[in-house]
């Protein structure tokens, strides 16, 4: 489930001394080219399948004959909740070099993917390679609305939004849980101090349910509700708190350029 | 389970188009044997292994209507078999040269020989074919490819080639390519010319995919021929070649041996001291630049960082040697980072080429590539502008650079600041003139109405560039309240914003993620200048100050001075 998953990668986390926040962090970890939610108990053959794809796209991306392989892969990232940004832009190459080949399907499912991987900038990539007359079709339409919303942080608009087409975005599991991850590491950049009825706002969640999330995020996150209850303070990391900011080590000189001066020195 | 594809080397996969005689007439062994490929000794194959290509070639030769009659004025006629005293000599000397391995030599008739020639005699017609000119060489295979290849680089720069002749180009690429790739090939070539062929390779590419995209003036036969030769400039064959020379060559285990110290390979600037020959290596190195080429062209930058990824390019290297080289591969590089929203990597690079540039262009003013060093020159401050206009980093530039940038585009970048729809339209400008010409890889669909399709690509790439900067929208704004105050309520900030305060959250919360980017290695990197946090409801704004390095500072200092101090002993006073 949702919650175990976010439990089971933040409890391997240190505690609220680190410098940096703990879904910060979460989210710098899955934004690596392999990002692996591991469900507890992946199927080892699933696994292996997904090395070979791998393999496949290092060493021989430029084969008509691996397309059905990787359409297989997307959908495998999308049942075993992984992603490899990798493996999809080479789809999607695949498809820009022979357009009577492409499966809009497996295209939406790309995009939905990529919108779960923000921060970074996957969706954009994506776009890049699909023609634009593509990018007409009315899901693809609605995808790029949902992903501005989520670049301007119009969080309120995006859950109206992905509320009305819920049909698309079911399709693939974990998307409400990355938004949301997307949604606390935008507000921990942001705030050391925000009000609950924002993050209510931004994580598209109430009542009960919302105090269940801040719950969680204060035993593993090292959030801290202060002010009755209305204030949520998020731990201290270098972009809310820039004192924080290690100042670059301008102030110790490598070896190596010292050298220069030893014959001077005598 | 998935089985091992492994994709069929170029080699087998790509069949050569429009041979005359089938390829398999020709033993692999008959060509090895020929000089510049396996012993320094002449071999007289001459008649008996005539290449086929040859045969084409010639017949090719007089296929050059459409480009050649409108631009031979006077009634100059061509003809193919007549080879000028100059020429004779030069293909002599040249042949003996590569024999020879006299690499200088070889980089002088390259470079200039060739070039004085084909001012003087070919201004607007294209050299001697090859087969005249074969018979001063023992008719040497790939001697022949070589001079073929500049033949057609020839052709491309001072005529427009007709369909068949770029397939004819093409059919010479895979060949030599793949005798590159195959055979033991014995020769050392400047890395110059080495450069020039990836470069001119992947630049024909994009001319093909440029040509075939505008169907509308098609004639019937030209479009026969189009889908007949649906090998030729196959955007698979141009990748799997780029891709196989990278990895026959090893190219990526000899730089990471060379960090070890157990190769030699950029301290020799490529070049093989005990023997061999630098073709394949060279070839293979600079091919990471061409894939970093290709990708960019198709608009994904992704994998054309990756491709460049081997090669460090925060240190001189191989693609340094070649000026031509060294340019195309930063301003690939900074132009895949733009896009990748990576402004402060893309300004920092821009920034140290365009200086480069600015202080070496005067001795470049001879020669060949002079033109194209000053376009893409300005090309880069174009993309200059616009990273600093997106994010204002100035800091970052150098103060020749800024000075040059004012002259060119101050005035723009003031209003591209201001976000308007004039600000649009400039930005739209920048980015039209500066950016790589996309293309479209697949094949025109030839049962539809017959369109030209030639700046789909173009388009699709600006307007979702265009779709960023405006959602940038905002930042301009917040950085010039930021620069003003050091604390401010979000309530003040809203009513001097005018907008109400939910919308101000989200503005900020867009200028904290915009100003965020993801690093290559999936990490959190901050390019702003003007940062803030914000406490419940109120800002505090924070300005990033880079500490001075006095530590570099004071280094150099003590070097210059003991170096002055060592000349003033050496003077001897009378």
């Amino acid at each position: 489930m949702a919650r175990d998953v976010l439990t089971v990668q933040a409890s391997t986390v240190a505690s609220e001394s680190a410098t940096k926040p703990h879904t910060l962090s979460l989210v710098q970890k899955e934004h690596s080219g392999r990002r692996k939610i591991k469900m507890g108990r992946e199927a080892p053959s699933q696994s292996q399948m997904s090395y070979t794809v791998e393999q496949l796209v290092a060493v021989n991306p430029y084969n008509p004959d691996i397309l059905p392989d990787l359409e297989n892969y997307v959908n495998e990232q999308v049942s075993s909740q992984t992603y490899s940004l990798n493996a999809n832009l080479c789809l999607l190459r695949l498809y820009q070099f022979e357009p009577e080949r492409m499966s809009t399907q497996i295209v939406s499912r790309i995009l939905i993917k990529a919108l779960m991987a923000m921060p970074a900038p996957d969706f954009s990539l994506c776009l890049f390679l699909i023609p634009e007359r593509v990018q007409m079709d009315e899901q693809f339409k609605t995808l790029i609305v949902l992903s501005h919303y989520l670049e301007t942080a119009k969080f309120c608009q995006f859950w109206d939004e992905a509320a009305k087409n819920r049909h698309i975005l079911e399709v693939v599991p974990g998307f409400e849980q990355a938004i949301q991850e997307y949604a606390v590491h935008v507000l921990s950049l942001t705030y050391q101090k925000v009000s609950r009825s924002v993050v209510a706002e931004a994580i598209n969640v109430e009542g009960v349910s919302l105090d269940k999330f801040i719950e969680q995020h204060v035993a593993n996150s090292g959030w801290v509700v202060e002010g009755k209850g209305k204030l949520v303070s998020l731990p201290r990391n270098e972009f809310n708190h820039p004192e924080l900011k290690r100042t670059s080590s301008a102030q110790s000189i490598p070896l190596d350029r010292i050298t220069r001066i030893f014959p001077v020195l005598g | 389970m998935v089985g091992h594809k492994r994709y069929p080397a170029p080699l087998l996969y790509l069949q050569l188009t429009h041979m005359d005689e089938p390829r398999e007439n020709v033993e692999p062994e008959a060509q090895l044997t020929h000089s510049l490929q396996l012993e320094p000794v002449i071999s007289s194959n001459a008649v008996g292994s005539r290449n086929p290509n040859q045969a084409a070639m010639a017949a090719s030769g007089y296929e050059y209507e459409d480009g050649l009659q409108s631009s031979v004025d006077g009634g100059i006629s061509y003809d193919p078999y007549f080879v000028p005293d100059p020429v004779k000599s030069f293909v002599v000397h040249l042949y003996r040269h590569i024999r020879e391995k006299n690499v200088y030599e070889i980089h002088q008739m390259y470079e200039t020989s060739f070039h004085t020639l084909s001012d003087r005699m070919f201004k607007d017609t294209p050299w001697p074919s090859v087969e005249a000119v074969a018979q001063y060489v023992d008719n040497d295979h790939v001697f022949c490819l070589l001079y073929r290849e500049m033949w057609y680089r020839h052709l491309y720069a001072r005529l427009s080639p007709t369909l068949k002749q770029r397939i004819d180009s093409w059919d010479n690429y895979c060949s030599f390519f793949q005798v590159v790739l195959h055979g033991v090939v014995n020769m050392q070539l400047p890395n110059q010319w080495l450069w020039d062929m990836v470069d001119e390779f992947v630049y024909q590419y994009q001319s093909f995919c440029q040509y075939r995209a505008k169907m509308k003036s098609k004639t019937e036969q030209e479009i026969a021929l189009l889908r007949q030769h649906d090998q030729a400039w196959n955007v698979y064959g141009v990748l799997n070649f780029l891709q196989a020379l990278m990895e026959k060559s090893s190219i990526i285990q000899i730089l990471e041996k060379e960090k070890e110290g157990l190769e030699q390979f950029t301290a020799t600037d490529g070049y093989d001291y005990s023997g061999g020959s630098n073709v394949l290596k060279v070839l293979g190195y600079f091919s990471m630049v061409g894939l970093l080429r290709v990708h960019c062209l198709l608009g994904d930058y992704q994998t054309g960082l990756k491709c460049l990824h081997p090669i460090d390019i925060s240190q001189q290297g191989v693609y340094t040697s070649v000026i031509g080289s060294h340019i195309t591969t930063i301003y690939h590089y900074g132009f895949a980072n733009l896009m990748l929203r990576r402004y402060v990597e893309a300004i920092h690079e821009f920034n140290k080429i365009l200086l480069y540039i600015y202080k070496t262009k005067q001795y470049h003013q001879k020669s060949p590539q002079f033109e194209q060093i000053l376009k893409k020159n300005e090309q880069m401050y174009a993309l200059l502008t616009i990273c600093l206009s997106l994010c204002p980093r100035v800091k970052l530039v150098d103060e020749t650079v800024n000075s040059q940038l004012r002259e060119k585009y101050g005035e723009k970048m003031l209003r591209m600041q201001r976000y308007d729809d004039e600000s649009f339209a400039l930005y739209d400008e920048l980015f039209s003139y500066a950016c790589p010409k996309f293309i479209t890889p697949s094949a025109p669909s030839y049962e539809e109405p017959l369109v030209n399709y030639n700046q789909d690509a173009y388009r699709l790439q600006l307007k979702l560039f265009l779709y960023e900067v405006k959602q940038q929208q905002q930042l301009s704004l917040v950085r010039t309240f930021l620069k003003v105050y050091s604390t401010i309520s979000l309530e003040k900030l809203a009513s001097y914003m005018e907008v109400d305060e939910s919308t101000l959250r989200t503005i900020l919360m867009t200028y904290k993620h915009k100003t965020h980017s993801v690093g290559a290695d999936g990490k959190t990197i901050s390019n702003a200048d003007m940062d803030f946090y914000i406490d419940d409801n109120l800002i505090h704004v924070v300005e990033s100050k880079t500490p001075k390095q006095y530590g570099d500072y004071f280094l150099r200092q003590i070097v210059k001075l003991e170096a002055v101090i060592g000349d003033m002993d050496r003077v001897k006073l009378e």
